[in-house]
């Protein structure tokens, strides 16, 4: 009887709410994914067919490949794309190896004045880039290492947070074994080879996959150490396509430019989407 | 452990050399060139030592623009973007089918170049000869009459700032707050539930105070992040900021260091410890009402 109708009544306005929760999950998801398909959708448009169209239309009946043919031809996108690949692999793996070494120093050797090194490249981590890229750039300048890709590299090479955050995985292996190791007559550099990194590979893999996410998209200090195209990354082409490219304002172009440099992220993204969410989620910042 | 030292130095080198040269050695530099007046970067040379790059650049009408549109920024972005993130990490916990699939949807601007679809923004909105932009057109469905939001009257180029802004930084909130709002234990809502407590009351009574210390994080890196706003600026109004009146902080330290305005780098570091120091000064205010509001266990 009212008891029922009681239920009753719960029931539906539970449903109620999960339909509204839906619908404004829905809306978020349309608002995230319309840049994108937008995008795509220009990108396949004719230049002519673009600019005719004075109300936009939300499909395209004649598609056509022209645009990327222009994105490669007539702008050098290509080189962005060769440069950014270079800077990426060549800053992640100089990172890597600078980070690891670093970290195995801090978990697991002992060494006069390790408290007080450790605790000053802490307070490093809130110093922003903002205040040292200036004498940065400086320094690069001084060293005419302007439109070089070591200048490029070198200043982006260090993450104070990413040695403690491998450091205090390295910290969490039992030191047993690293006495059974020392019985065996395993070397320090080999133990870290052989144990420590396979153990703690996914912090490494977490801090390759945030790092390279980090120098694909990186614009600030590329822009202040080239000028010179042949050494513009993805970000930097991306501006000059959009400031001198085409010789005339060709949108769909650019668009297909800009699908073109955002693939490889996205790709690399649904692939190993819980990984990179994961790892964000335990060590990202954004800026 | 055994002591020793030489290779534990040895080890750490790689690290110490790139962090000396390039960040302990330039923020010493930083400030001995704020105080070096009349620097000449041609001839590396300065005439005397004061403050004077200070007060140039706390009168410089472009300074005093990019302070103010930065603080507009700031104070719009952060509280709305933290509440909308907030409102949908709720929302995508209290479904099951689909989850995944929202969470992975959501999180995708975190991997994409801020420039690039910034760019896509910008067409969306921009208002050209042969069309008035897909923004407008949904404007005009409403009865509006159209706009230049890249281009035209100031609150237009800012709200189309703030918006790609929260689409920007709100991946990274969704996340956090998910993850935070999945960790409080069940059993605090199963004891409220048994007690017959509204809904209204279990979110403000225990999910808040439950991810209280993840929701300061995030307005703290919040804070932070959106006081160093630069390149989503650059993607929307391209590189001459001051001629667009849009220009920010950092926007402005890098103007004078670089391009057609640069080559002082004096102002430069001036302008950028001006910025560190208001930063700090927020964090600082943040932390202080955090020790109040947030519940650590």
């Amino acid at each position: 009887m009212n008891y029922e109708k009681i239920e009753k009544s719960a029931q539906t306005r539970k449903k109620v709410v999960n339909v509204v929760v839906y619908v404004l999950l829905s809306i978020w998801a349309i608002m995230v994914l319309f840049p994108f398909y937008w995008m795509i959708l220009t990108s396949f448009q004719s230049y002519s067919a673009y600019n005719s169209e004075y109300i936009p239309q939300l499909f395209t009946l004649s598609p056509t490949l022209q645009n990327y043919v222009d994105a490669f031809t007539t702008v050098p996108l290509a080189r962005y794309f060769t440069n950014t690949l270079i800077f990426t692999l060549a800053t992640t793996g100089i990172m890597l190896v600078v980070t690891v070494l670093a970290a195995f120093a801090f978990a697991r050797m002992e060494f006069k004045g390790k408290n007080i090194v450790f605790t000053l490249f802490l307070s490093l981590m809130m110093i922003p880039s903002e205040l040292v890229i200036i004498t940065n750039y400086v320094t690069i300048t001084n060293l005419e290492m302007r439109n070089t890709f070591m200048g490029l590299i070198l200043p982006s090479v260090t993450s104070v947070f990413y040695i403690y955050l491998l450091k205090e995985n390295f910290a969490q292996i039992p030191d047993e074994l690293y006495y059974a190791a020392k019985v065996d007559g395993t070397s320090d550099f080999r133990y870290l080879r052989r144990v420590m990194i396979p153990i703690c590979k996914h912090t490494i893999v977490t801090i390759t996959i945030l790092k390279v996410i980090e120098c694909w998209n990186s614009y600030v200090w590329p822009r202040l150490i080239t000028d010179n195209q042949l050494y513009y990354l993805v970000s930097n082409g991306i501006q000059e396509i959009r400031e001198n490219g085409f010789g005339r304002e060709n949108i769909p172009a650019m668009m297909a430019a800009v699908v073109v440099i955002s693939v490889p992220l996205i790709v690399l993204f649904l692939i190993f989407h819980k990984k990179i969410m994961a790892g964000v989620a335990r060590g990202g910042t954004k800026g | 452990m055994e002591k020793n030292n030489l290779k534990a130095w040895l080890y750490l080198l790689p690290a110490i050399a790139f962090l000396g040269v390039f960040m302990v050695y330039p923020l010493i530099d930083v400030f001995i060139y704020s105080f070096e007046e009349g620097y000449n970067s041609a001839s590396q040379t300065f005439f005397g030592v004061g403050t004077y790059n200070y007060s140039y650049v706390l009168h410089d009408p472009y300074f005093l623009q990019a302070v103010k549109n930065t603080f507009i920024l700031v104070f719009i972005t952060v509280p709305i973007s933290t509440g909308l993130a907030l409102l949908i990490s709720v929302g995508l916990s209290s479904i099951k089918a689909l989850k995944n699939l929202y969470q992975t949807i959501y999180f995708l601007p975190y991997v994409t170049n801020t420039l690039a679809v910034g760019l896509v923004f910008m067409i969306l909105f921009k208002k050209t000869p042969y069309t008035d932009g897909l923004a407008n057109l949904i404007i005009s469905w409403f009865g509006g009459g159209s706009i230049d939001f890249i281009g035209g009257p100031y609150w237009a180029k800012m709200f189309v700032l703030c918006f790609y802004t929260v689409w920007v930084v709100l991946p990274f909130k969704i996340l956090i707050l998910t993850s935070a709002l999945a960790s409080v234990r069940q059993d605090y809502y199963n004891a409220a539930k048994v007690d017959g407590t509204s809904k209204l009351r279990i979110f403000t009574r225990i999910t808040l105070p439950m991810i209280s210390p993840t929701l300061f994080y995030l307005i703290i890196t919040g804070f932070i992040g959106a006081f160093k706003a630069y390149s989503d600026v650059v993607a929307l109004f391209g590189t001459d900021l001051n001629a667009a009146e849009m220009n920010t902080i950092v926007g402005y330290v890098y103007d004078m260091l670089y391009g057609n305005s640069g080559g002082y780098p004096s102002y430069a570091s001036a302008a950028a410890i001006i910025l560190f120091a208001i930063v700090l000064t927020i964090t600082c205010i943040n932390l202080l009402v955090s020790k109040k509001h947030v519940h650590y266990n």
